[in-house]
């Protein structure tokens, strides 16, 4: 038994289901921005699209929009999930078999995206564009994990369910709701449907869906997890608890009525899209809870950004989180809406989101969780600050062109000469004009790759070095 | 040292209510959840199933004839949408450069709908009658021959492949659970193909395009661009026609 015990160190917990999802997590999101920036490439200079049916711009896009989102976002949600609810709840998964379906099911269904898609075979629903056979796939791996997930929340140890759980739950929830109404669709061949709702309908249970999946698959699991992951990295309790209840209510209340400010000034009834934009604005205090809630928990542990690359990663990433919960509800309100919307600006706001927001918490998460779950120190801490800076200024970059191309095209779309008449009415013309900045967002995506391969170079180097290092103190045992 | 695997959120109150009826009862958090998520998706979207509330129908709205919903489904196909919209805003500037904006009940047949969300390239809503054929096809081409520094792709493939009309009554077979069509119509989409598509060839033919036959999935997707809008713009114009009429029987009386 002695012998037994030495040998599995820590058998409470399933920690190579974590490994998996963190690996495979971060695979992916080489993948996922590799595709971002080859699109960024074909915007700037045509022939990137190389003339092939498969390598169009209109059929890479998803690609890059559901590997970023299902396979490198999901992945880190799973990781951190996988990780932090087993020693929040104090067990072991409710089952270690569920836990490797999901995986590998997972893991299918990405590959058969990342074939699918470039094949044309579209449901044209924007992040829902999969096609049926794999939309079901995804229903009964999900529900699978939602069997474990709840399974090991009855089986837990600790009575009472700690926040980053709430956000988990809601996760696990709203998403099964949004992806099985979004895709209720007719078969026509085995790659071909047609969704139950049409026109507008089809639009707003769309932009329900569309937005609620960066609500609660980018957003609300991603706070369970600063919620878990910041303050052990910060060594510093949450800064208010009552403030976590109210902002965690707010958000999943409000965040469901947010879709129809996708489409404002459509022949959507005026009342949804003033509900939309109106929920919109008052989003923003519940999103500031949590930015705030995240920030203050940092309070007497600023010191340490100096040397250490987690917490630098996750105060940007808390940074970003605010910054773009300011700017979406902005760009909400219908005069501002007129002008960004069908612009580079949705494009900027989303990816200060995802790549400033979702990538830095992933970032962090992942420098936190390596050393812990292979027992070694990061083979060059170095290298994990200059990621650090090689993505935030990549974000800036991309950002900021993307601002000023957006800004810029709106302004030309709707200016009007002397004589009443469109003073840009070659449509082409706007578009030529933003080619620079779209060489400007390639420098700032090609920066941010090369920091997530600098990642993976040194997570492969810190798994093949060979000594595991005590100091670290790896997944203690919890202490009653 | 406190330890962060241990720690709640700081100091919880002891006798919190929320701790008490939620954190502690997993089953009643999740409900209470479900209900959080619910309420604002059913007070939306409900409503728009409802005849007052919803998109209201226009008469002259058809679904797509066989030969142009073959050509939309090429266009969900080519990803189109994630570069074209297809709605025009109630603004000057939109309307000047596009045509008239666009209404709810223009998209009854629009499964699924592509509205779009980003214009890399211009709206295409009226698209319908804009241009001639042959300016599509060479358009679809080398998009530069007709909008020189256009940075959008050249579709080459479209002018060789095919469309299968078994396929097309696949999706119209489909479709026709919603209403879009009937048995007959299914039926007789092969001859229909045949006929809308011939009539596209022969523009071509008289612009000096000989190389296209009408099951090339070129001939579709211009039926189906051609056919964008024209319904919506019709209906348009019957309205203003009707009220104009309504006017005269008025100063009549």
């Amino acid at each position: 038994m002695t012998a037994e015990s030495a040998v599995v160190a820590s058998p409470r917990y399933d920690d190579e289901i974590v490994k998996k999802f963190l690996l495979a997590t971060f695979i992916w999101g080489v993948v996922g921005m590799l595709v971002g920036v080859i699109l960024a490439l074909q915007l700037a200079w045509w022939p990137a699209n190389l003339g092939l049916p498969w390598t169009t711009f209109g059929r890479l896009r998803p690609l890059h929009t559901n590997a970023v989102i299902f396979a490198f976002t999901a992945n880190g949600l799973f990781t951190g999930i996988y990780y932090s609810m087993q020693r929040l709840l104090k067990t072991r998964m409710f089952n270690d078999t569920l836990s490797n379906i999901h995986f590998w099911g997972w893991q299918s269904i990405i590959v058969a995206a990342a074939i699918t898609l470039p094949l044309g075979m579209s449901q044209t629903h924007e992040y829902a564009e999969l096609i049926w056979p794999i939309d079901l796939a995804i229903a009964v791996v999900w529900v699978l994990f939602a069997v474990n997930f709840f399974g090991t929340i009855a089986v837990r140890k600790v009575k009472h369910l700690y926040v980053a759980i709430w956000f988990y739950m809601s996760m696990v929830i709203t998403i099964t709701v949004l992806h099985v109404v979004n895709n209720l669709a007719m078969p026509a061949t085995l790659t071909r449907s047609y969704p139950v709702f049409s026109g507008m309908t089809d639009a707003l249970v769309q932009w329900w869906y569309g937005h609620n999946a960066v609500g609660f698959l980018l957003t609300t699991p991603m706070l369970g997890m600063m919620y878990y992951f910041l303050p052990k990295a910060a060594d510093r309790p949450v800064y208010s608890y009552r403030l976590s209840i109210i902002h965690f209510w707010a958000l999943v209340f409000l965040y469901i009525w947010a879709g129809p400010h996708h489409l404002l000034y459509s022949g959507l009834p005026d009342w949804a899209q003033t509900l939309g934009m109106i929920f919109s604005i008052v989003l923003l205090a519940p999103s500031w809870g949590g930015m705030l809630n995240g920030l203050l928990t940092l309070r007497g542990a600023w010191d340490r950004l100096r040397s250490d690359a987690v917490l630098k990663f996750f105060v940007v990433a808390i940074t970003f989180y605010g910054m773009s919960t300011f700017e979406g509800p902005m760009m909400s309100i219908r005069a501002v809406n007129a002008l960004s919307h069908y612009t580079d600006w949705t494009i900027g706001h989303v990816h200060s989101g995802a790549l400033g927001w979702v990538g830095m918490s992933l970032f962090a998460v992942g420098y936190y969780l390596v050393p812990r779950l292979w027992k070694r120190p990061l083979h060059n801490e170095g290298w994990a600050t200059a990621h650090f800076w090689l993505a935030t200024i990549g974000i800036v970059l991309y950002v900021v062109a993307m601002w000023v191309s957006g800004i810029t095209q709106g302004l030309m779309w709707r200016a009007i000469d002397d004589a009443g008449q469109l003073q840009y009415p070659n449509f082409v013309d706007t578009v030529i004009k933003l080619v620079p900045f779209y060489w400007i967002r390639l420098g700032g995506g090609l920066m941010y790759l090369t920091g997530i391969l600098l990642m993976m170079l040194n997570i492969g180097l810190t798994i093949a070095g060979s000594s595991p290092n005590q100091a670290i103190n790896p997944s203690p045992a919890p202490a009653k | 040292m406190s330890h962060p695997d241990n720690h709640s959120p700081q100091s919880p109150p002891p006798d919190s209510w929320h701790r008490r009826t939620l954190e502690h009862k997993s089953a009643l958090f999740a409900v209470a959840t479900t209900l959080a998520i619910s309420v604002g998706g059913l007070v939306e979207i409900v409503p728009l199933f409802t005849v007052s509330a919803g998109p209201q129908a226009m008469a002259e709205v058809t679904p797509y004839t066989p030969l142009e919903q073959a050509g939309r489904d090429i266009y969900a196909r080519e990803g189109c949408v994630q570069c074209h919209s297809q709605m025009v805003r109630p603004f000057r500037a939109e309307t000047l450069r596009y045509g008239e904006w666009s209404r709810a009940g223009e998209y009854s047949f629009d499964r699924p709908f592509l509205l779009g969300s980003r214009r890399i390239g211009p709206d295409l809503h009226r698209l319908g009658g804009k241009y001639p054929d042959v300016w599509h096809y060479e358009h679809m081409k080398d998009p530069r021959s007709t909008s020189p520094g256009s940075i959008m792709p050249s579709y080459p493939w479209l002018l060789e492949d095919k469309i299968d009309a078994a396929d097309v009554q696949a999706s119209m077979t489909a479709l026709s659970v919603f209403g879009h069509y009937t048995q007959a119509e299914i039926d007789a989409a092969p001859q229909a193909i045949a006929k809308q598509g011939e009539e596209i060839v022969g523009r071509l033919r008289q612009s000096k395009v000989e190389n296209i036959e009408a099951d090339h999935e070129i001939v579709a997707l211009i039926a189906y661009l051609q056919r964008l809008g024209t319904d919506g713009k019709k209906a348009l114009k019957n309205q203003v026609a009707q009220s104009e009429g309504a006017e005269t029987t008025g100063s009549a009386q």
